[in-house]
């Protein structure tokens, strides 16, 4: 896309850019959108009135009226369903599901229409539908508004799956999923939506294919996405107190994953370690690890290293809600244990 | 036949006509049930027999412009769309030229050219799409109809209630249409529902529903004519309950324990192509000949359909992967 600007523009933007909340950059995504192509809109519960279970979309219904800020009934399965139908007859809808909880009471519409239409139906038809949903565990919210599912949903064909970590990439992906003729699944994490940093006046669409390396180092690869990106900074700060010098991928796009920026990382520094919200068995992070094993498992110095949700439902206490999830701490005592430190 | 003031002029061609479609999805069936005894046809295969009058009574009325979306037991839907019998039969064996490649099967049978959105296989499943289908031509006043085909299974399902709600609840221009066979599976209606007069829930929802003969292909026709120009008019849902049968098992695996010989045989008696020649005979409105040239005409594109499908060819494997997405990214 030529409307995408390169790294290094948008590292020289910088320089005039303004301080914005990941929410505020989730609602301008949405604004531009709904202002570029009149084929858009965002339809889901508590979206209009309300101004958004997370106040997202907050103001966006005063400024594009109720047919394109829809409110819905409680019927997950209901609305999605009609923005795979919306979608296939030629509009560009902006699902949003309030959690990705409530994202289950829709599976059937994800999974077995808009995933599977163009292929059965040969070719004829595809469903350009962009889903958002908020997704993490973080606010006290217990076991039915806590989980971390967007594995599960990376590994269904025919979707793709983002999950942008950053001010830029929740401002940039809504476009660039919008453009993409097949189903896009926007997770983003509950945690970040208050996070802020520097947005470019300019900042527009990004690409969404690759990943990004977002700390350089040589010792170790640490492999993360969404909530969890900035705990495992964190970590690579404190291990540098160690001497252990961390690079840290963001995947960004967990379906399709983008192997050749994960092999090269870990062919450099040889040992790897995957952070993940989900749980660990039959998780993301265990594909991540199956991919390095696969690609580069002679290049390996140790065995690979995993830090996901301990398999409980999410408690609501918050002490073990902390214990349940990835932590800085349990992300840096991880990577000692895989350099033989169990300090 | 029923007598309406919506009654579609039944000149001696129109009715042959009516007459000449319901034949032509009998008998491609009957041929479709022999090839799969033969396993020409595999998977599962869902016949339409006896419910002919339903998909010929409203598939017809439909514009070009229309929209379908139909269920697993589409067969006679696609044919009556005006999809090619060969490209359906092909499909059914699974043969790239079929109209989904072969990816599809029986179940899925979908043709953009001619706006048939399949072929859904999940009970109930098609609704919420029909109405994203209305919905979108809501948003851009197109004043095109959707008809939603599905069976009375599907109004068990939480999809039809939250399907029937939205479409009333914003005004979209969706025909629904229940194909009531009194079974789902082979599970009685009456086992499944606290209220089996189907469109009095409809009637819930503040929709405009009437519940027809889906035996008599003319009160078919009729409610369909009212209700598309219901829609096109209002721009509001229509629930057009047909009450129908299932002639033969649900699907060839079915050896129908649920129900006795002596209620099929007495549906039978009111099968629709029995049914219609016969009211036209009385009335001397087609001759015995005119039928047997329509039988003739139909065996022979079924043969034509057959040494398509044979003479088709098998995706190569090494494509299989093709269409998961769009090959073209980004448009």
């Amino acid at each position: 896309m030529n409307e995408m600007r390169d790294a290094a523009t948008q590292t020289s933007e910088r320089a005039n850019a303004v301080e914005t909340t990941y929410r505020e950059a989730v609602r301008e995504a949405i604004r531009d959108a709904l202002r570029r192509d009149d084929r858009v809109f965002l339809m889901g519960e508590d979206v209009g009135r309300y101004g958004g279970c997370y106040a997202v979309s907050k103001g966006l219904l005063a400024e594009f009226g109720p047919e394109r800020i829809r409110d819905t009934p409680l019927s997950e399965s209901g609305f999605t369903g009609a923005g795979i139908g919306a979608a296939m007859a030629g509009m560009r809808p902006i699902v949003e599901l309030m959690t990705v909880n409530f994202s289950l009471l829709a599976l059937d519409q994800i999974l077995n229409s808009a995933a599977t239409i163009r292929h059965m139906s040969g070719n004829q038809f595809g469903v350009p539908l962009v889903i958002r949903m908020a997704t993490g565990a973080g606010r006290q919210l217990a076991a039915q508004h806590s989980h971390s599912l967007e594995g599960w949903y990376a590994h269904i064909p025919g979707i793709k799956v983002l999950a942008p970590a950053t001010v830029e990439d929740a401002r940039g992906m809504l476009w660039t999923a919008l453009q993409d003729p097949d189903p896009v699944l926007i997770f983003e994490n509950v945690m970040l939506y208050n996070m802020t940093g520097g947005l470019a006046a300019a900042a527009g669409p990004v690409e969404i294919d690759k990943a990004a390396v977002r700390r350089m180092g040589d010792d170790i690869t640490l492999i993360t996405y969404g909530g969890s990106l900035w705990k495992t900074l964190a970590a690579a700060e404190a291990l540098q107190g160690d001497a252990i010098n961390a690079e840290v991928i963001d995947l960004r796009s967990l379906r399709p994953l983008d192997n050749d920026t994960i092999l090269a990382s870990v062919r450099k520094t040889r040992r790897a370690l995957i952070v993940d919200e989900g749980w660990r068995s039959g998780s993301l992070a265990a594909e991540v690890c199956a991919r390095i094993v696969e690609g580069a498992f002679f290049e390996l110095d140790a065995p690979i290293g995993r830090v996901c949700s301990e398999e409980v439902p999410i408690p609501y206490a918050r002490h073990l809600e902390e214990a349940a999830i990835p932590q800085t701490s349990k992300i840096v005592a991880a990577v000692k244990a895989i350099f033989g430190k169990a300090r | 036949m029923t007598a309406t003031t919506d009654k579609p002029h039944l000149t001696r061609e129109h009715s042959l006509d009516l007459l000449a479609r319901m034949i032509r999805i009998r008998r491609f069936e009957d041929k479709s049930a022999e090839l799969y005894t033969q396993e020409k046809i595999r998977g599962f295969l869902h016949l339409y027999d006896g419910e002919e009058a339903v998909a010929v009574g409203v598939i017809p009325v439909l514009g070009e412009s229309d929209r379908i979306v139909a269920t697993y037991r589409e067969h006679g839907h696609a044919l009556a769309r005006g999809v090619p019998m060969g490209e359906v039969l092909a499909e059914m064996y699974g043969k790239q030229e079929g109209c989904c490649l072969g990816r599809g099967g029986s179940m899925h049978l979908f043709d953009s050219a001619r706006n048939f959105y399949g072929g859904n296989a999940i009970v109930g499943g098609g609704l919420p799409l029909a109405v994203g289908l209305g919905l979108a031509d809501r948003m851009r006043r197109e004043n095109h109809v959707t008809a939603c085909f599905f069976g009375e299974g599907a109004v068990a399902e939480g999809e039809f209630h939250e399907s029937l709600n939205l479409a009333a609840l914003w005004s979209l221009p969706v025909l629904f249409v229940c194909e009531n066979n009194l079974y789902a599976m082979g599970t009685a209606l009456a086992l499944t529902e606290s209220e089996t007069d189907i469109q009095r829930k409809a009637a819930c929802y503040r929709i405009a529903a009437e519940a027809v003969d889906g035996m008599d292909v003319v009160a078919v026709e009729a409610a369909a004519r009212r209700a598309v120009r219901a829609v096109r008019e209002t721009g509001k849902p229509y629930f057009l309950e047909c009450r129908t049968y299932r002639l033969r098992a649900h699907s060839m695996f079915d050896a129908q324990l649920y129900r006795d010989n002596a209620e099929v045989e007495s549906w039978r008696r009111r099968e629709p192509i029995l049914r219609f020649s016969e009211w036209l005979k009385a009335n001397h409105m087609v001759h015995a000949e005119e039928i047997a040239r329509i039988e003739n005409a139909v065996a022979d594109e079924i043969e034509q359909a057959v040494a398509f499908a044979e003479a088709g060819t098998w995706e190569p494997v090494e494509t299989m992967t093709r269409y998961v997405c769009a090959e073209k990214q980004h448009e």
